[in-house]
Order: C-alpha cells, then structure tokens, then sequence
C-alpha cells in the first residue's frame, strides 16, 4: 500500500546552515507519527517541508503517492510546478501552526469557512454547515461569532484545527500545537487532536509532550542535529530508547 | 467609623488631597485672555468685512469651487489609491522588471516637485499635439486631438492622481509589511494561491496601517488642489475665492470664505476617516462579536489592556478632578 507520507533522504540548506541531513521518513495512512528532538533538530523544518512552505534543497517528499512541488517527464528530469499546483496539493494538507495564525479579521466561523469558499468552492451555505459542524466537534458551538482576539489561546488552537479540518484533509500537521498555550489549556487542545487520531485521520505531529505522544502515537521519530536518530514505537523509543542521546533528550523533558 | 463605611467594601478608604496643579490656572487664565483678544479683533477690526463673507460664502461661483474642488480631491485619490495598489503589489513582486518600474515611477513622482507636474500635464497639448492608438513603431489606428481629450481638468485631475499615488504606494506597502508573515502562511497552508491571499487576508488586515495615514492625504489633496491653477484649472475653490477677491478689491474676507470651506470639508473628511478606523479595527478586541452565535463577549486582547489602564485610549487625557 502506497504510504500518506514518504519522504526520501531530505536535505534543507538555509543558506550555508544544514538543517535537514538526509532524513527519511515513512507514515501510512491512519498512522499518528510524533516527531520529538531538541530545538534545532529540524523537525520544525521537515513538518514545514511536507506541505512545501518550505523548499528541499535535496531528495524528494511525496503525499499519498504523488510527488510534492515537481513533475517528472518521461526522462526522469524535474520540472517545478506552477504555484498553482502547487497550491492544489497544500489543499489536501491541513496545517496547525504553534502561533495559531488565526486570520484576526475574521470570526471564528468565518475563519474555518474561508478556504473552503475560496479554494474549494464550495457553496457559503455549504461552508457554513460544514464549519458550524466543526467549531462544535472542537466544542466551540459557543464562539462562532467571536473574533480570534476575543478567544483564549486553546480555543483558537481548536478553531485552528477546525479550519485545517474543513478542507477535508488526507493529512493533517501539527508545528508544536501546543507550545505556545498556558498549561492549563493544553489539555483541551491535546483532547482534540486525539479525538481526531481516534477517527483515523494520518498525523505528524512535533511536539514535546511526551505523555500525548506516549498514549496516542503509532509511531515515534526522534531527530537530532538534522537526522533521524531513532524511530519505532512509543513504546520502544520513549520508554526503552537505543541511544544515548534519545534518553539524554527524554531526561530533560520529562 | 460612619455608618457609610459598613456598606463601603473598601473599609479604609484613601481621602487625600489631590496635587495642587497652579500651572493649569495660569495656563488656562492665559488661553483665556488670547482668546478674549482674538475674538475683539474679530468683531471690531472692519477689515475682516463680514458682511462680505456672510455674502460671499454661498456665492454660486463660490459653491462651484467647493464642487470641483470635491470632484478633483475624490477623483485624484481614487486614481491614487488604484494605482499605488499596483504599485505596491509590484514592488513585492517576484518579478524584477515589475519591481523596477514601480520603483522607478515613485522616484520620479516623489522626486519632482507637484507644481511642475502639473505645469507639465498642462503643457502635454504643446508637447504631443496629437495621441494615436496604433502599433509602437507602426501603423496608428485611432488618432485624437491631445487638446480635445486632455482637457484643463483631465490634466489637473491626472497630475494629482498620478503624483499621489508615488506617496500613497509607499503606505500601502508599509501597510501589507506591516502584516504578520504567518498569516500568508496559514492561508498558503489553506492551499490559497497568491492572489486570494493578497485579496482576503493580507490586504484586509494591512487596511488599519493603510487607512490612517490615506485619510491623512486626503485632507491634504483637499489643500493641494489649491494648486491647479499651474495647469491651468481655473474652477476650484481656491481660484474662485482668489479671482472675486481681486475683482472685488477685497482679499481677506474672500481668503476667509475659502478657508472656512476647507475647514468644513476637513472636518467632514475626519468624521468619516474615524468611522473607516473603526470599521477595519475589527476582530483587535474593542468591537462586539458579530450578530452570529450567542453573544457572550470574552474581553478582547486590547480591550483587557485597555482595562488594565497600563495605556489609555487617549493619551492626552488625565484623569484627575
């Protein structure tokens, strides 16, 4: 079966910073793959290559089979893509951002049915079930009207998450969802996301909440300085990790 | 202690007295003579010929000018505003040739003085007699009198419509950079294309930034159409007040007259440039959620700042007794 998610030997330069060193990387669909490192590993980076925010500078990233940002003719040689197609293919990719990024001039409603009008034209009355029906599956039937400023830092998260969901994504990723929220609100968040992974939906996620990735991940990536260190079950690299570094990290964050 | 203070949930009251403030008294004794003598002046020095103002303020050729006036501040800035969008949008383009031009067009139109420009379009008839749509270099299909089509106003309103554009394109680019860059990366997450981004989330939210400093230029265009007699345009408020002034041998009343309508036009202009403030400061906290879903307001982000008191809405404002 084709994976959601492969990634081939990554390489991300910034400049003359190498930030990506050939990372691999499988998810199959359904699967939640947490993603844990150090700040500066390149987790941030890789999550930000899935959906071509980011450019690889090497190897190559395909989504449920089909390559991200380029077409290959019959000689094997890559052409870029136009930005519209390119824009086709984040369609099908929710992203939930650590800052939220929720648009400010819009309500909570208007928020999640925006896209959907936009990019997939759907009908208003069409969006507007869709996003209703949303906000009360992330439990904010009560804040459609409000703006992003009028909600607390969870609530956003969570409409956030809703107007990821209503492009009826194949995958959805989350950038530290939860790192910006006071800790009190985390948990809120935490319970959408496994709500959503107890539906079947395929998750990268980068995170440094261990308990989530313990309870709700299939599969655990632990990167540091640019490579995958270790990967498998939570079970194996949270509780019994190889390498040294991976238990040095684990020591410090939990 | 009183029987007051059994109701009083703060049982120890602060009473003191306030700071004396002696220089408010002298200041506002001050103000107060200047302003007595101003308004003396006023009513008894007969040079200020208020009958003649009282006469002359709804004079037709006066209302006229007030007319054109009006027409031309709200044509050039529209041109103005349509063309620094471009400009704007150009100037952050990928594409090195758009970027150029904008570029060079506002170093021109910054970069030289509005009364020459003016003179200049109204000197366009001496210098191309004639303009043609046809192919460069080629045959000419349609070829129009530059006198019959640029005519004194169409030249008034483009030099200041293409003057301000150069200085308006530069607030709108201030305007979309002012918007925070994970907002376009949110909606490129969305799998927006450029355009829609630009339109409904950057364009939207960089209107606060924009709207200020355009109602800004507005009132002064409102004052530099003064300046289109260089064309010459010969209608507008200021040309108007100025040639019955002279006719009349009377200047001041007449200066009176048309300072006192762009002072009525100014004021108009800044009622409306705060209900546009307030219209695209939605969603920062200090509006009401919309009519949609039950109404039960958390305190906005400003809002809560706003009621910390750590910063006032009005800055100038003390409140003391």
């Amino acid at each position: 079966m084709t994976p959601m998610v492969d990634v081939r030997a990554a390489h991300k330069m910034f400049g003359d910073l190498h930030v990506l060193k050939g990372v691999d990387l499988t998810v199959a669909a359904g699967e939640v793959c947490v993603v844990l490192g150090p700040s500066g590993s390149g987790k941030s980076t890789l999550l930000r290559c899935l959906n071509e925010l980011e450019v690889l500078t090497g190897g190559s990233v395909r989504i449920d089979g089909e390559l991200l940002g380029y077409r290959k003719d019959s000689s094997g040689a890559l052409h870029r893509l136009h930005p519209k197609a390119i824009a086709r293919q984040r369609a099908r990719i929710g992203m939930v951002f650590q800052r939220f990024h929720l648009f400010p001039h819009m309500t909570a409603l208007e928020n999640v049915v925006e896209a959907q009008v936009q990019v997939l034209r759907r009908p208003k009355a069409e969006a507007r079930s869709k996003a209703t029906e949303l906000l009360e599956r992330v439990g904010l039937s009560d804040r459609m009207g409000h703006y992003p400023a009028q909600l607390s830092g969870g609530q956003q998260q969570r409409v956030a998450i809703a107007r990821a969901l209503a492009m009826d994504p194949e995958i959805m990723l989350f950038d530290e969802p939860t790192s910006a929220l006071d800790p009190e609100l985390v948990g809120e968040v935490l319970a959408v996301m496994k709500d959503l992974a107890a539906g079947g939906m395929t998750m990268v996620v980068v995170t440094h909440e261990i308990g989530f990735a313990r309870e709700v991940a299939d599969h655990v990536v632990f990167m540091d300085e640019g490579v995958v260190v270790e990967e498998g079950p939570a079970s194996q690299v949270i509780d019994a990790p190889a390498h040294e570094r991976t238990r040095e990290f684990l020591a410090h964050v939990l | 202690m009183s029987a007051a203070s059994s109701t009083d949930p703060v049982p120890n009251r602060i009473h003191a007295r306030p700071v004396p403030r002696p220089g408010r008294w002298i200041a506002a004794a001050i103000v107060l003579v200047l302003a007595a003598m101003a308004v003396h002046s006023l009513v008894t020095n007969p040079k200020f010929a208020w009958d003649t103002v009282g006469l002359y303020l709804r004079d037709v050729t006066v209302i006229r000018g007030v007319g054109w006036t009006l027409i031309l501040t709200v044509g050039s800035m529209l041109i103005g505003i349509v063309l620094a969008v471009l400009l704007a949008i150009m100037r952050r383009s990928d594409n090195p040739v758009l970027r150029s031009v904008a570029w060079f067009y506002i170093w021109l139109f910054r970069g030289t003085p509005i009364w020459t420009q003016l003179v200049f379009w109204g000197l366009i008839s001496v210098l191309y007699p004639t303009l043609s749509i046809g192919i460069p270099f080629g045959p000419e299909f349609v070829t129009f009198e530059t006198q019959a089509v640029i005519t004194a106003f169409w030249a008034a309103l483009l030099g200041l419509g293409l003057n301000e554009a150069a200085y308006l394109a530069e607030i709108v680019r201030a305007g979309l950079g002012s918007v925070d860059k994970g907002q376009e990366e949110a909606a490129r997450a969305l799998g927006m294309k450029e355009s829609t981004i630009l339109r409904r989330i950057v364009i939207p939210q960089a209107m606060r930034v924009i709207v200020p400093p355009t109602g800004n230029e507005t009132i002064s265009m409102l004052k530099t159409t003064s300046l289109v007699s260089a064309v010459p345009f010969t209608l507008d408020l200021t040309f108007a007040t100025n040639a019955i002034g002279n006719r009349i041998f009377e200047p001041i009343p007449l200066l009176i007259v048309s300072a006192f309508w762009y002072l009525l036009i100014t004021s108009v202009l800044m009622v409306g440039q705060h209900y546009l403030e307030r219209y695209y400061g939605r969603g920062t906290g200090e509006s009401k959620p919309s009519g949609r879903g039950p109404r039960k307001p958390r305190l906005g982000r400003q809002a809560a700042i706003k009621a910390s008191g750590t910063a006032k809405d009005a800055p100038f404002l003390e409140v003391t007794p």
